[in-house]
């Protein structure tokens, strides 16, 4: 292959397995580098804030559960977008499909849908978490029926649909559920919060205040099924065949349209999960700002794991650190500035894993 | 209500779309996707304020704003032609970049107030009943600039040399290439003049139709429904006008609809529950979706479709072409 | 024709040892090439000889390693395409590099420095159309490329390169696309061209043509030059073949003889658009039987990959189609391929195969859902590699291990791979589209041998191709299409290369009687009755009132009612053709008409 200068690229033809853990770990050492020499330009002192971020994410083991807390709705968003990617569809809705899901979780309290004084909380919070997984998948069920019927592109469909997810939760904080005139709906009765770590703090004193909650097991059993679902199964490989060449799959006799519908479904399912988690397991009520863009950062998320199950939950965590880190640091973008140059640079980086780069002067330039 | 003032600011705030989808029109016709319009709209928009704000010069500020968007649009340019790379992803973290670049460089001028775009009325038109106030009565002057930007943008496509050569970049590159057109040159040029369309409809926002700095509220999606206008417009700039406007217009209409007690006759129950704004805010983002559906049946009908090669990375066959 | 003096006359292009390597391939080693002005010379060699990277080198798209080129006998550099044009150089391709949009005049301005700026289209317009006249091209400069035909676009290609004043041609085997009338005429146009003091390079696999086109000859076999400005004269085609392969060329096929047995498809008045919404096949009708090869002769683009599509439920479609007793129109591909039919497609890349998925994971492609691959909802991958395995061995498909990637293998083992998955499941029927084209001659014998091996064991197969040869060697019958309608069948026993070729052009159908297309003739459908079909196509000039038979309509042993099969309706009047066509077709008979009674004469 021929680009003009001054690079010439050369396809490679066999990729060593590590290369690509090293270009994504040097993508994102080279990203805080980069957000370092911006932030220095703004006048913050990009050691400090590092170290700072280091310090209130991995500085003590309440910080670490505070980390895991975060990390836990990015590994179900996450591996939801991981699968969804593998098939090429972009459901970038997953921010809309958590919306949706802690709606449709805090409906069995608010409406409420069962007696909650009498239902064991087995059984409440199992019926949360169906409901929040429907409520995503059906609300991602609107963009993969467009996409699969009419072609329509769903990063757009998605996008618009994050922002109706949202006011229609507005409708409900501020009206019919509203606290008191509050912008929150009251909270929750313990019978309908996920367990926590803090919970035990009588049997085990070390646990107290923390903040750590079951979610993070759905995060991990979720990540097994997916890895399941895509390794191993038959639709696994129905999925990789249409991502890799959508012909070839239609040619082979795959049904592209049920499976763009139902892998749309199973994304948003894994967001509306998460979406369950955060209202039950964190904030134990439906409020405004229940996402500090999770839905986007998942994308990161996925796309820096290679789409690989298994490293999304690495991942996930090291971006958990990010967002606990970045709560109480000014100014406040820089944690999607980090996030934004990180991503850059793993896209980047996958030139190397494709092509051997040399440099030549254009003179020199020579047909590869 | 004062159907006037929605048709008016509907034209007003319809010229953010406008210049922004207009942009990404030439982006996408040279064969290239930037999905990250809303991050480069942010970044001229804090910089277009920024700018404006620390020099008192508005002018200034525009072409800070223009330079700001043209210049993260080359991260796009780079890592799609050179490197690539998938051109729906590197759009989405363009668009991530831009919106942290533009809230760590916009820290702090929430809540200020600078210079805006002078406002004009154009003699003589302006005394047409109806389309005089409506049309050329007292807007900034962005909006008149989003006036002639359509018939300039459209001849240059369809009649001009330069034209010619997007058009075959975007459709055929091979094609292109084999008669000597530059594609890469041309593909980094048209992504950064939609770069610099993008920081200019933000700026227009910042420093023109809704002044001030609000954070990543100031552009709030507006981005992708540009985006999403030039998948309606069928890449044309005219429909995209249309589009605009007519967006616009039905924003300020339902924000309207809030007003009167009274409404078509019967009591209106955006006055009586204000909490079904919400659904009157969702508005502008169903009917982008609706008409997105619209859009793309009308152009299967017509057999239009999107420039051939939109989205592809060229490069030259290992052997032969 | 008479030939230039060479001693008094300064070479058009001189390449002097032009070496050229890709990564792990040299495509050219020391190669020469030279070209006299008013000169066809042709450049014959397989697939991947290095003929069209040679002509790259000297279009100025790939910069050569180390050797010289002189234009007119001044030694140049090219860095890019627009040096060479500058140079007089200008490349029709194989694949035409033409804006579908745009229109012709449009096309042939696109990297040219003048207009400046603004497009007077209708002045160019003029000048196209004065030029296109000079060597006798006829074409609308106001159509749109996607308008016009095949042979059309060709000739705008050609336009393209003649407004840019080159004088040096080079054609990239200019003639696959065209049909044998058709080809004649461009090769005319060459000649006229040529007469008028152009040098022409044209780049061909196909023995007979070059023979009947060039004045010199230079063949390349692997980067090599094997012969180098040698006088035709001096080769017959045996030499020239061993010059072209390395070795002789026997083409070793074992055809048996066998009758075709009951009937396995059966087209009923297909219809169908193509991609842009124009209709693509127009009321089709086809039988075909068990161990018969049914050859699809037609110009491309004539609804070939339609007609394809349409049986493998690609595409969606008016009308029945019967396979093995069971309507399969409209069906997902799922239900044909369950019915037993295998396809082979056009596009092994894009279509036939997942170029960054595993050999094994390619191979599995049509049954992941059946025992041992299939475990409940699991996917066996033990199971899946070593069937992979197995057929990796039998068909002989040359890849470091089963886990390769698809695109890391050669043309002729991709398409060994996708035989091998789609042949090893023993299909009731095979749809193979250019099963051949792209591939070595070695791989063209085993992949054409591997179909009649298909054809013996009782399997129904729809050749299409558009290599006459191989239709010829292979079929039992030939159906040719043209504009969408299949507008003769053939025997094998009756083949004939001038027939087929008026077929393709569309001349031979024209004034056919309507009734002789569809009138229903309750014969027992013996191939030998398509003589009368025959018959019929060759005195239709003399009378078309002559029309006896029909389309064969084989008894309906299959298990359909016969109600539903309905007495044929009048076929509907094919739609108005766009104006540009009907001009097409009037040049066409023009041209073809006399030559049609020529070949009668003979």
């Amino acid at each position: 292959m021929r680009i003009p200068y001054p690079v010439l690229l050369k396809r490679t033809e066999d990729t060593p397995k590590w290369l690509p853990v090293v270009t994504s770990v040097g993508a994102v050492l080279l990203a805080f580098i980069i957000s370092g020499i911006v932030l220095a330009a703004t006048g913050a002192n990009p050691f400090k804030v590092y170290s700072y971020l280091y310090k209130a994410s991995f500085g003590s083991w309440g910080a670490f559960s505070d980390v895991i807390v975060k990390a836990t709705p990015l590994l179900l968003i996450g591996l939801g977008c991981s699968l969804a990617f593998r098939m090429r569809l972009w459901n970038i809705g997953a921010e809309g499909q958590f919306f949706v899901g802690a709606f449709m979780a805090s409906a069995v309290v608010m409406v409420p849908l069962v007696n909650l004084d009498t239902t064991p909380r087995w059984a409440i919070i199992s019926l949360m978490a169906v409901l929040g997984m429907l409520g995503g998948a059906l609300f991602a069920f609107v963009p993969g029926i467009l996409k699969a019927k009419l072609n329509i592109n769903e990063i757009i469909t998605t996008l618009m649909l994050n922002y109706v997810a949202v006011l229609w939760n507005n409708y409900w904080i501020f009206g019919k559920w509203s606290e008191s005139g509050f912008q929150m709906t009251k909270t929750f009765p313990k019978s309908a919060w996920l367990p926590r770590l803090a919970d035990y703090a009588k049997q085990v004193p070390a646990f107290s205040g923390m903040t750590l909650h079951v979610g993070i097991l759905f995060g991990l059993f979720a990540a097994v099924i997916v890895y399941l679902i895509i390794y191993r199964s038959k639709w696994g490989y129905k999925i990789t065949l249409i991502g890799d060449n959508r012909r070839a799959a239609r040619y082979a006799g795959i049904n592209i349209t049920t499976n763009t519908i139902l892998v749309f479904m199973v994304s948003g399912a894994l967001a509306g999960l998460a979406g369950m988690t955060e209202v039950s397991g964190v904030v134990h009520r439906l409020q405004e700002r229940i996402s500090t863009s999770y839905g986007f950062s998942g994308v990161i998320v996925a796309w820096l794991a290679k789409l690989h199950p298994f490293a999304v939950i690495v991942v996930s965590i090291l971006f958990g650190a990010l967002l606990v880190a970045s709560r109480e640091i000014q100014p406040s973008g820089i944690s999607f500035l980090i996030q934004g140059i990180t991503l850059f640079l793993v896209i980047s980086s996958d030139v190397l894993l494709k092509y051997e780069i040399k440099w030549v002067r254009p003179a020199q330039e020579t047909a590869q | 209500m004062n159907w006037i003032e929605i048709f008016r600011s509907g034209i007003s705030t319809g010229t953010v779309l406008l210049i922004a989808s207009i942009g990404e029109i030439l982006t996408e016709r040279a064969g290239i996707q930037n999905l990250g319009v809303e991050g480069m709209m942010l970044v001229g928009a804090m910089a277009g304020f920024k700018v404006a704000f620390t020099t008192g010069n508005v002018w200034l500020g525009l072409l800070a704003a223009i330079a700001a968007g043209g210049l993260l649009s080359l991260a796009h340019a780079l890592v799609t032609i050179h490197f690539q790379a998938d051109q729906t992803v590197s759009g989405l973290s363009l668009t991530f970049l831009g919106t942290g670049l533009a809230l760590v460089l916009g820290d702090g001028l929430t809540g200020q107030t600078g210079p805006v775009i002078p406002r004009a009325s154009i003699p003589l038109l302006s005394q047409i009943p109806y389309l005089g106030p409506v049309a050329f009565a007292d807007h900034n002057l962005l909006v008149y600039f989003g006036y002639l930007l359509v018939p300039v943008v459209t001849y240059f496509i369809n009649k001009t040399r330069p034209g010619l050569h997007l058009r075959a970049v975007g459709e055929n590159p091979a094609a292109a290439d084999t008669l000597g057109v530059n594609i890469y040159r041309t593909r980094y040029l048209y992504t950064f003049i939609g770069g610099c369309f993008a920081g200019l409809a933000g700026a227009a926002i910042s420093v023109a139709i809704a002044p001030g700095w609000y954070s990543n509220l100031t552009v709030n999606g507006q981005g992708w429904i540009a985006v999403a206008l030039v998948i309606f417009a069928h890449w044309n700039p005219w429909r995209a006008a249309m589009g605009g406007y007519l967006f616009g217009i039905l924003r300020r209409f339902t924000l309207d609809l809030q007003g009167p007690r009274i409404l078509f006759g019967l009591a209106n129950p955006f006055f009586y529950n204000t909490n079904l704004v919400f659904f009157l805010q969702m508005t502008p983002y169903i009917l982008t979706v609706i008409a997105l559906i619209w859009g793309s049946s009308a152009a299967r009908k017509k057999r239009i479709g999107a420039p051939a090669a939109l989205g592809t990375p060229y490069q030259r066959g290992e052997r032969g072409l | 024709m008479t030939l230039p003096e060479e001693t008094i006359t300064v070479p058009a292009v001189e390449m002097q040892d032009i070496v050229l390597r890709f990564p792990g391939v040299l495509a050219n080693d020391h190669v020469n090439f030279t070209i006299y002005p008013g000169e066809i010379h042709a450049l014959l060699g397989e697939n991947g000889a290095g003929k069209s990277t040679l002509m790259n080198v000297l279009t100025g798209l790939y910069k050569p390693q180390s050797g010289e080129i002189r234009i007119h006998g001044k030694k140049v550099s090219f860095n890019s395409p627009r040096d060479a044009i500058a140079h007089g150089i200008g490349m029709v391709h194989q694949h035409f590099m033409l804006v579908e949009n745009q229109t012709v005049t449009e096309n042939v301005l696109i990297g040219l420095d003048t207009p400046r700026f603004t497009l007077n289209l209708k002045k160019y317009d003029q000048e196209i159309s004065n030029l296109a006249e000079q060597f006798g091209i006829h074409i609308d400069p106001t159509a749109k490329i996607w308008q016009l035909s095949v042979g059309e676009q060709q000739r705008v290609e050609i336009l393209k390169i003649l407004y840019r004043g080159a004088t040096i041609l080079i054609m990239d085997e200019p003639t696959a696309v065209l049909a044998p009338q058709e080809a004649d005429e461009l090769i005319e146009t060459l000649k006229e061209m040529a007469a008028q003091g152009k040098s022409i390079a044209f780049i061909s696999h196909k023995l007979t043509e070059v023979q009947h086109v060039a004045d010199k000859l230079t063949v390349l076999r692997r980067g090599r030059a094997t012969a180098e400005r040698m006088d035709l004269k001096d080769y017959t085609r045996e030499s020239l073949a061993s010059l072209m392969v390395g070795r002789e060329v026997i083409f070793n096929l074992h055809k048996c003889e066998q009758t075709a047995g009951r009937e396995v498809l059966r087209l009923e008045d297909v219809s169908a658009l193509n991609n842009k919404n124009l209709p693509a096949l127009r009321n089709v009708d086809l039988a075909l039987h068990e161990g018969e090869i049914l050859g699809i002769a037609g110009v491309a683009g004539n609804g070939q990959s339609e007609l394809v599509e349409v049986i493998t439920g690609l595409r969606p479609c008016a009308g029945r189609i019967w396979l093995e007793g069971k309507d399969i129109a409209n069906k997902p591909p799922s239900f044909s391929i369950r019915q037993g039919l295998a396809h082979i497609p056009e596009d092994r890349i894009g279509v036939g195969s997942a170029p960054n998925l595993s050999l094994t994971s390619n191979i599995i492609m049509k049954r992941y859902d059946q025992q041992p691959v299939s475990q409940k909802w699991q996917l066996n991958y033990v199971a899946a590699d070593s069937l992979a395995d197995g057929l990796k061995t039998e068909y002989d498909i040359q890849a470091p291990n089963v886990h390769t990637h698809a695109r890391k293998l050669s043309g002729g083992n991709l398409q060994k791979l996708i035989l091998a998955r789609e042949l090893s499941s023993a299909p009731r029927m095979v749809v193979a589209m250019q099963p051949t084209r792209g591939l070595d001659v070695g791989a063209i014998e085993s992949v054409q041998q591997l179909l009649l091996n298909q054809r013996e064991q009782g399997c129904a197969i729809l050749l299409v191709s558009e290599d006459l040869d191989e239709l010829l060697s292979l079929s039992d019958r030939i159906a040719v299409m043209y504009e969408g309608q299949v507008v003769g069948v053939i025997c094998s026993q009756d083949f004939d290369l001038t027939q087929i070729g008026l077929m393709m052009t569309g001349t031979l159908t024209q004034d056919l009687p309507e009734n002789a297309r569809v009138e229903e003739t309750p014969t027992e459908g013996t191939p030998s009755s398509f003589d009368e079909v025959l018959d019929n196509l060759r005195n239709y000039e003399e009378s078309a009132q002559a029309a006896q038979p029909g389309e064969i309509e084989p008894s309906s042993e299959s298990a359909e009612p016969l109600e539903e099969s309905p007495q044929p309706e009048p076929p509907t009047p094919p739609e108005e053709p766009p104006l540009n066509l009907t001009e097409k077709e009037r040049v066409l008979r023009k041209v073809l008409g006399e030559k049609y009674k020529q070949g009668d004469e003979e």
